[in-house]
């Protein structure tokens, strides 16, 4: 029997949650079909059949959130069906994420601690059970009153749930039940590996968190908590810059392009990289990798949260070339329509909150990458110039460095290079 | 209003009408002088004389042809099968040509004919004695198909059945000869395809018609004793077939039961469960039951005869089902 195993889609992911099985256990399945809906940090997509024939078994319930390579589900011939068991291993890893804070018996001390600390939120919870029965009748009623079945325990014929079982929800006799997974933490930090947040008493009213700032908050958090963070700030002057691209913009009008200073840094970012390549590192698994491809990504604020796609070989492409994906990314990014390959991967991040009129910020390392630069306003300023004060336009650009991956030398010289760039700007042009 | 016998308002039906409407002619074996087997006619050939109450040879097939031809010609014609199991000798007639005239004729030919008789069993008379027919003749367009259940039923749908255009399979209910109800007095027409609800309820739908309406009733009293609440459909025609009242019933509560004498595959019953799921899905708490006569020619020996077909037990049981009280 072939494997199925849950899919690498990209540098960053780790994990993925299977949402929906498209295809049930028996049923017969050609190369290419899609078998499941899965989501990873950002994205909901189809894991699609590598063989064709029979699905023989399925190992990861729906809402599982499966480790990458972990078998999901084994493809094979019509009387393999049901036969074949999951690798052990593989399957206590995943029981305990799915759990949802609740360790298996072997779990380790510190997730025994962790639901020590919640049995009383959980109380009332119950497994939601994503695979019930109901009669045709219970599930017209449970969606006229908006309740979710999934939690309701059937009394019927193999679990069917029947009118019955709702009738003490529906005429409000008894409370529904909540899941487990809401009344204590998300999944994902729920894991038995993660340590406990602490617990405050709470007021106000829970605030709905799209998933992508759960995601986000993850990855910052451990990032932050995580990575040996450090900060070098360089004040740069940009009147060139500017200046030049006043003149790049009036003579490029006519073609529809209008660069702005992000273009200008993201340019200029990108050629120190080439001259810098060691700021253009991950550091994996307590290693540290060089990225022979420059990859830029920009953060970009989005209704529900961050999105950071990036702009492939920044270094090889012109600024007119730039400032066009730029522009699409972003529009593209606000409206939801990035593509997977578009914003998972990258090799250095660029924050600008420029455009907000900040003096300066400090930005958390996007890992597995090393670095990330973050981008203030430009701002008229007094400078000294040949003993003589003048207008002078500032920006600061502060860049958070892995002191695991680079020294504080090493970043200063990175940053040499970027104003180099951008008080030379006609060398973006040639470069 | 009057008690009468499902017999005597079967009669009362066809003299009334024979007083009214010079056309109507009965024909069949036995039903003049003997009075007919049954003694469904008893006495309307010292009514009627014997051009009007004509007895015929054993020759099913021959004197259903005649009738079909009386009916042609303008006569109403009703003839009488001893029981139904002996229309398989004039199926030939009742089929392909009552049935199908008054298409072939581009609709100038009407087959104003009523073929009625004792249909299914219960009073012992064996394999080829008891079939229940209504699945089998209810297969056909061109035909009506009805089985009244009470005397007033009997009545009604018989003024009905003659002054139907259409030929009608009147399929009477033998063993109920016998039983005694209400019956309004003149002329009280039951219409074809208009269900009757015989009891109500709220907790499960029982469906039947003919013999089984009455076993229905008493398994709904069965059930009120255990906290139950069953409704009672009396179907009263099988074509054209009255679904609305039935689906009503069971989008109210949300369970059903169709009992029937005759064999569970390919019948009334299936067909009641295939309107059920598709018109009443989503009310539908658990998957409908079917109560049938066991898969066997009828049975001659009494106690087997009883377990053969479908009884108080066996559809308290099946009710039980679909309330999920046991399995």
């Amino acid at each position: 029997m072939a494997e199925v195993i849950m899919p690498k889609m990209g540098d960053a992911m780790e994990e993925g949650t299977l949402i929906k099985w498209l295809k049930a256990v028996g049923d017969e399945v050609a190369e290419g079909d899609a078998l499941a809906e899965i989501e990873t940090d950002k994205i909901t997509l189809e894991m699609e059949a590598q063989e064709s024939g029979f699905l023989t078994n399925i190992f990861a319930d729906e809402g599982a959130v499966v480790p990458i390579g972990e078998v999901v589900a084994t493809i094979g011939a019509q009387d393999e069906i049901g036969k074949g068991e999951k690798p052990a291993a593989a399957a206590a890893q995943v029981e305990a994420v799915v759990e949802s804070g609740e360790p298996a018996a072997e779990a380790d001390e510190e997730a025994a601690v962790v639901a020590g600390e919640t049995p009383a939120a959980e109380a009332e919870a119950v497994e939601r059970n994503e695979k019930f029965r109901a009669s045709p009748l219970v599930k017209r009623l449970a969606e006229d009153a908006g309740l979710d079945l999934g939690l309701v325990s059937g009394s019927g014929p193999d679990g069917r749930i029947v009118k019955k079982d709702i009738q003490p929800y529906l005429d409000g006799s008894k409370a529904l039940p909540t899941a487990k997974g809401e009344a204590s933490a998300p999944v994902a930090d729920a894991a038995p590996t993660r340590a406990a947040a602490p617990t405050y008493a709470v007021t106000g009213t829970k605030v709905d968190m799209p998933k992508i700032k759960r995601v986000t908050g993850d990855r910052m958090s451990e990032s932050k908590g995580f990575i040996p963070h450090y900060y070098v700030s360089a004040s740069i002057d940009m009147s060139a810059a500017l200046d030049f691209r006043k003149i790049i913009n009036a003579q490029l009008e006519s073609a529809g392009i209008k660069v702005s200073v992000n273009d200008l840094i993201i340019k200029a970012a990108a050629l120190s990289l080439v001259e810098h390549p060691n700021v253009n590192r991950s550091f994996v698994g307590g290693e540290l990798y060089q990225q022979d491809s420059i990859d830029v990504n920009i953060a970009i604020a989005m209704d529900g949260g961050l999105i950071a796609p990036f702009i492939p070989a920044a270094d090889q492409k012109s600024l007119g070339t730039i400032s066009k994906m730029a522009k699409d990314l972003g529009k593209r990014a606000r409206e939801g329509g990035l593509s997977m390959e578009e914003y998972q991967g990258g090799t250095f991040t660029i924050s600008n909150l420029g455009m907000f009129d900040v003096d300066e910020f400090i930005a958390v390392i996007n890992p597995p990458q090393v670095a990330i630069l973050a981008v203030g306003s430009v701002a008229e300023v007094p400078v000294v110039r040949d003993g003589k004060i003048k207008v002078g336009h500032q920006m600061t650009i502060t860049l958070s460095a892995d002191h695991r991956a680079l020294d504080g030398a090493e970043v200063a010289s990175f940053l040499q290079s970027v104003r180099k760039y951008l008080e030379n700007p006609m060398l973006l042009a040639v470069g | 209003m009057p008690v009468m016998t499902y017999r005597d308002a079967l009669r009362s039906a066809m003299a009334e009408e024979m007083e009214r409407d010079e056309s109507i002619v009965l024909l069949g074996e036995d039903i003049g002088l003997y009075g007919g087997t049954h003694l469904v006619t008893n006495g309307l050939i010292d009514q009627f004389g014997p051009k009007r109450v004509i007895d015929t040879p054993i020759a099913e097939g021959g004197f259903t042809g005649a009738a079909i031809g009386m009916a042609m010609a303008g006569l109403k014609p009703i003839v009488e099968m001893m029981t139904w199991n002996f229309s398989f000798l004039a199926a030939d007639q009742i089929i392909q040509t009552a049935a199908k005239l008054h298409y072939f004729s581009g609709g100038q030919v009407n087959v104003p004919l009523v073929v009625r008789g004792p249909n299914g069993g219960g009073v012992q008379l064996s394999a080829q004695h008891t079939h229940s027919l209504e699945g089998f003749y209810g297969h056909f367009p061109g035909l009506k198909v009805v089985s009244p259940a009470t005397p007033a039923d009997v009545k009604g749908m018989m003024l009905e059945a003659i002054r139907n255009p259409n030929p009608v399979i009147f399929l009477e209910a033998g063993a109920l000869y016998g039983t005694k109800g209400e019956v309004p007095e003149g002329d009280e027409v039951v219409p074809f395809g208009k269900a009757r609800v015989a009891r109500e309820g709220t907790d499960v739908t029982l469906i039947a018609y003919g013999r089984q309406v009455p076993l229905l009733l008493k398994v709904a009293d069965k059930l009120a004793e255990q906290d139950i609440s069953a409704e009672v459909i009396d179907l009263r025609s099988i074509r054209p077939l009255d679904t609305e009242t039935f689906v009503e019933s069971v989008k109210k509560t949300n369970r059903a039961v169709v009992v029937q004498e005759q064999w569970r595959y390919f019948s009334v019953a299936s067909e009641v469960c295939a309107v059920l799921q598709h018109e009443a899905f989503d009310y539908l708490d658990a998957p409908v039951e079917r109560v049938s006569g066991a898969e066997v020619p009828a049975p001659y020996a009494r106690n087997l005869e009883i377990a053969g077909f479908p009884t108080i037990d066996h559809v308290i049981s099946a009710a039980r089902r679909v309330l999920y009280l046991e399995k």
